[in-house]
This record gives structure tokens, C-alpha cells and sequence, in this order.
């Protein structure tokens, strides 16, 4: 048996089917997964996410230091609960976790994945030299996601009246702490939605209120193929530690200016970025398979700029196709993959597939 | 707790086979099988009017999570499949050994059903697993 969180009995209630992830016991699916995946681009859909990492950073120094230990510029939130997107890289500037980093009252909140805890936990702890920082791990805290056209909506049914009225003037990637509970508009799935972070010990009750609301469980399944469509990189599979962020699609949330700034994996990076530039530098894509059968992540590719692989594949719920994404040489033409022994054309588009229940890609 | 019908014979692979009355046998995979897979959303079927051999690779299920061989139970010729499944995998999932099989053979030697699992057998094989 693995960690659970304290959302596992309503787990079992609402029927999951439950897998090991990462050493915790989650509901892979209700049912099925087809199903959840459009609940969730329909409707609402609730994930419980609480196997994930939250890191609260304090102290004077707590800006200073996260604008060193990070990618992306922590001086970009310029209030209280705004959130941002990261990479945290080691010093051959390669992609070490990926990870969502929050303004709060007292200073910064991180999520970070829960199969990279003990090495992220570490490699933060390390970096602390020189720096007025606290670091603290919070395990009792859980994570709610709530996402879907009627996310908010059903959210709002399921707090307390002024609390509603604050989530609803929410921006993107803009969050509000509300008497115990932090909410923003993040999430995972390419849908309006936010991720509610609270006790553990008020966990269940909301999770009673948006089922209530007409709110469905959703499990870990569609959370991958919903990502999937979004062309969201899911860390181990679509880049780890020995992936230039440039080599995953990811070079927008490195904030090259203030050139002053000096962050870990700087010097690195401009190598990278010479390397690309002389075409030695792989890219993350889009592949997209109108045919018959479904890419799986592992698959070799033959493309006519040489071989790559696919990083994470699965049928698309919501194009009735399947979908991937990969790595292959820059500036690829053409891609072929081995599907089952016979190579099939499939054809290269921008990582990004289904955007608010829509098809994006040309 | 998965459904396992009484009245067929199964194979350690998961596919299940039932004698029809006009000489044919009936060929699916079984209620574990489809909800191990979960969400079926391919298959492929094998050429009506081919011959195969017990435990050959002839058909193929991709489901959201992987592709799984189906092998034939026993030996015989292919006279029938279901081609419902090409545009409704998803009966797979719903229906598993009604309106979910796969393909239909004659049974070279009908001896050859005994060697395969009885319900009981079968269930405590999938338990086993």
C-alpha cells in the first residue's frame, strides 16, 4: 500500500480504480476515462492532486533567492497571488522539475511534481547558502484542480458567498488567499479552471460540495490525456534532467532579460542556444496521427533530418485521433513512426492541440 | 469483481470462446481483460477465410492506455468478424461477450475446448495475476 492522501475514501466511494503513482495510491479512472476527459472539456471536472508538492519560501531574502534558483523571473509577480510557470535547472542548464510558483502574504508558495520531492527538496535546501530563506515543506496541505467551461461556476456554488464573489474577478494565472484556502487560476488541462490549496482536513468537505454542485471526479487518465491535448510537458516523460528546456519546448518561460539577472543554468543555456542555432539541438513538436492506432511514448521516429522519439503519446478523447509529442531533429520535414513494426507518416505541427475544447493546430 | 460466464472456455490470454449452434465458435476477450485496458478506441480484426493456429496473433485492441495482441484460442478457419467494432470499439468495453466479439472460426478440433480454462479455472487465474 502507498501514501494516500485525504481524499482517498472518496475515492473508493466514487468508484476509482486505483493505481500506484509515484509511490501514492490515485484513482486512475471512475469508469472511464473517454468519459471523464469530456466532463472536463464540457462541463467540470474535479482532480484530486494532492500527491503533489507544496514548498512554502519565506524570509527577506525569499525574491532574491528565487530569482537565482529559478528560470523564469519571480520578480514578474508583481502582487500577491499571482502565479507563474518555471523550469528549475541544474547547472548544465537542463530541466531538473517543472513547477508552478505563487506570490503569497508571506512570500512564495511552489508546487512542484511529487515523483522529483526528495531531489527538489534537496536541490532547494542546497542552494540556500548566502540567502535569509526559509524553506518549508507542507505535507498536510491539499490540492484540489476544478476545471472545465463550468468550473468556476460550480466552484462558486460550493464556497462560501464572498468567497465566490472574489474567485469570480480571478484572472489567469492570478490566485487569492481566502481564510484557509488558496485559490488560482491554474490548472493542467488546456480549460478555464482554478487549484484550490487547502488543510487536508477541509479537503473532503469540498470535494462532498462540488460533487454536489454536479462537479465529476476525474482521475489521473484523462488528467494525461487532457494535458496531452493542451501540449502541457509532463516532467520525466517529455523532459528531465539531462533536457535542455530548449530542447522541450519551453524556452518562453526562460526569462533571458534583465540580463543582469543571474540565475542557475545561465552560462549553460547560451551554450544551448549556439547549438540550436548550428542545428544541433533537438525540438519538442506535435505529431498527429489521422489513421488508424495510437503513438505511444518510447515509439522511434525516422524523420528527414534524422531519428527521434516520441515522449508522451495517447489517443486524443476529443479529436478521435491520436496525438504526441516528440523529440526529433530541428526543422524536420517529414516524420515517419515504427507503429507495431510498419512505419507510418505522421505528420509534425506545433505542441499544441486542443485549446477551451477546441482544435488549434493547422 | 469481473463477470465470468459459466458457460465458455478461456484462454490464459484473457479471450474467451463459445460454441455457437451452427458449428461455429464465437471469439472475445473477457470482462477483466476490457476493464484491465480500460477505454477501447481501435481494433483490428483478421481477414474473414483465413486459416490460424492456436495462440496466433490475429487481432489487435488498443485501448487509451496500450495495444494488446488477441490470439486465437484454438485452431480452425476465420468465417466471420465483427465489424461493428471498427466504428464502435467501444462495445468491447460495454459488452464483452455479447455484442463484443471479435471474430468467429470453425473449430478444427473441438477436442482442443477442453484444454482450455472452465470458469473457475479462469477466475482464479485472473486472480492470480
Amino acid at each position: 500500500m502507498g501514501q494516500q492522501t485525504s481524499l482517498y475514501q472518496k475515492h473508493l466511494d466514487a468508484g476509482a480504480k486505483i493505481v500506484d503513482f509515484a509511490g501514492w495510491d490515485m484513482p486512475i479512472n471512475y469508469g472511464s476515462l473517454i468519459e471523464e476527459h469530456k466532463q472536463v472539456r464540457n462541463t467540470a471536472g474535479v482532480f484530486d492532486v494532492s500527491h503533489m508538492t507544496v514548498v512554502d519560501i519565506g524570509g527577506t531574502d525569499a525574491e532574491k533567492y528565487l530569482r537565482y534558483l529559478l528560470a523564469n523571473d519571480v520578480a514578474k509577480l508583481e502582487e500577491v497571488g499571482r502565479a507563474l510557470y518555471s523550469a528549475m535547472l541544474n547547472h548544465d542548464g537542463n530541466v531538473l522539475d517543472d513547477l508552478i510558483v505563487y506570490r503569497m502574504s508571506f512570500g512564495y508558495r511552489i508546487v512542484v511534481n511529487c515523483a522529483t520531492r526528495s531531489k527538489d527538496l534537496r536541490w532547494m535546501i542546497q542552494n540556500t547558502d548566502g540567502y535569509a530563506v526559509s524553506i518549508q515543506e507542507r505535507p498536510r496541505l491539499a490540492i484540489l484542480a476544478v476545471h472545465g467551461p463550468e468550473s468556476i461556476d460550480k466552484v462558486c456554488q460550493a464556497v462560501e458567498e464572498d468567497q465566490a464573489n472574489q474567485i469570480r474577478l480571478l484572472k489567469n494565472f492570478h490566485g487569492v488567499e481566502l481564510d484557509r484556502f488558496f485559490i488560482a487560476r491554474t490548472g493542467y488541462t488546456g480549460e478555464k479552471g482554478v487549484e484550490v490549496i487547502l488543510p487536508d482536513s477541509d479537503a473532503p468537505e469540498l470535494w462532498d460540495k462540488l460533487l454536489a454542485a454536479g462537479v465529476k471526479p476525474i482521475g489521473i487518465g484523462a488528467r494525461d490525456t487532457l494535458r496531452l491535448e493542451a501540449g502541457m510537458n509532463l516532467y520525466g516523460h517529455d523532459m528531465d534532467e539531462t533536457t535542455s528546456p530548449l530542447a522541450a519546448n519551453m524556452e518562453i518561460t526562460i526569462a533571458y532579460e534583465p540580463e543582469a539577472r543571474e540565475f542557475i543554468g545561465k552560462p549553460a543555456l547560451i551554450a544551448h542556444k549556439q547549438l540550436r542555432d548550428a542545428g544541433k539541438l533537438p525540438e519538442l513538436v506535435g505529431l498527429v496521427l489521422e489513421g488508424r492506432g495510437v503513438l505511444r511514448g518510447g515509439q522511434k521516429l525516422v524523420t528527414d533530418k534524422g531519428e527521434g522519439i516520441i515522449t508522451s503519446g495517447s489517443f486524443s478523447p476529443t479529436l478521435k485521433h491520436s496525438i504526441a509529442l516528440a523529440r526529433i531533429p530541428i526543422n524536420s520535414q517529414s516524420c515517419e513512426v515504427d507503429l507495431r513494426g510498419t512505419l507510418t507518416t505522421v505528420r509534425i505541427v506545433k505542441p499544441n492541440f486542443v485549446r477551451f475544447g477546441k482544435k488549434v493546430f493547422e | 469483481m469481473s463477470d465470468i460466464p459459466d458457460d465458455l472456455r478461456y484462454a490464459s490470454t484473457h479471450e474467451w470462446i463459445r460454441i455457437n449452434n451452427d458449428g461455429t465458435a464465437s471469439v472475445g476477450i473477457s470482462d477483466h481483460a476490457q476493464d484491465a485496458l480500460g477505454d477501447i478506441v481501435f481494433v483490428e480484426l483478421p481477414e474473414p477465410g483465413s486459416t490460424v493456429n492456436a495462440k496466433d496473433e490475429v487481432a489487435v485492441v488498443e485501448s487509451v492506455k496500450a495495444a494488446s495482441d488477441i490470439y486465437s484460442p484454438v485452431s480452425g478457419e476465420i468465417t466471420a468478424v465483427n465489424e461493428a467494432l471498427v466504428d464502435a470499439p467501444e462495445t468491447v468495453n460495454s459488452s464483452p461477450y455479447e455484442n463484443g466479439w471479435f471474430f468467429k472460426i470453425k473449430v478444427g478440433d473441438e477436442n482442443k475446448l477442453q484444454e482450455l480454462m472452465d470458469a473457475n479455472t479462469y477466475s482464479n487465474h485472473c486472480n492470480d495475476e
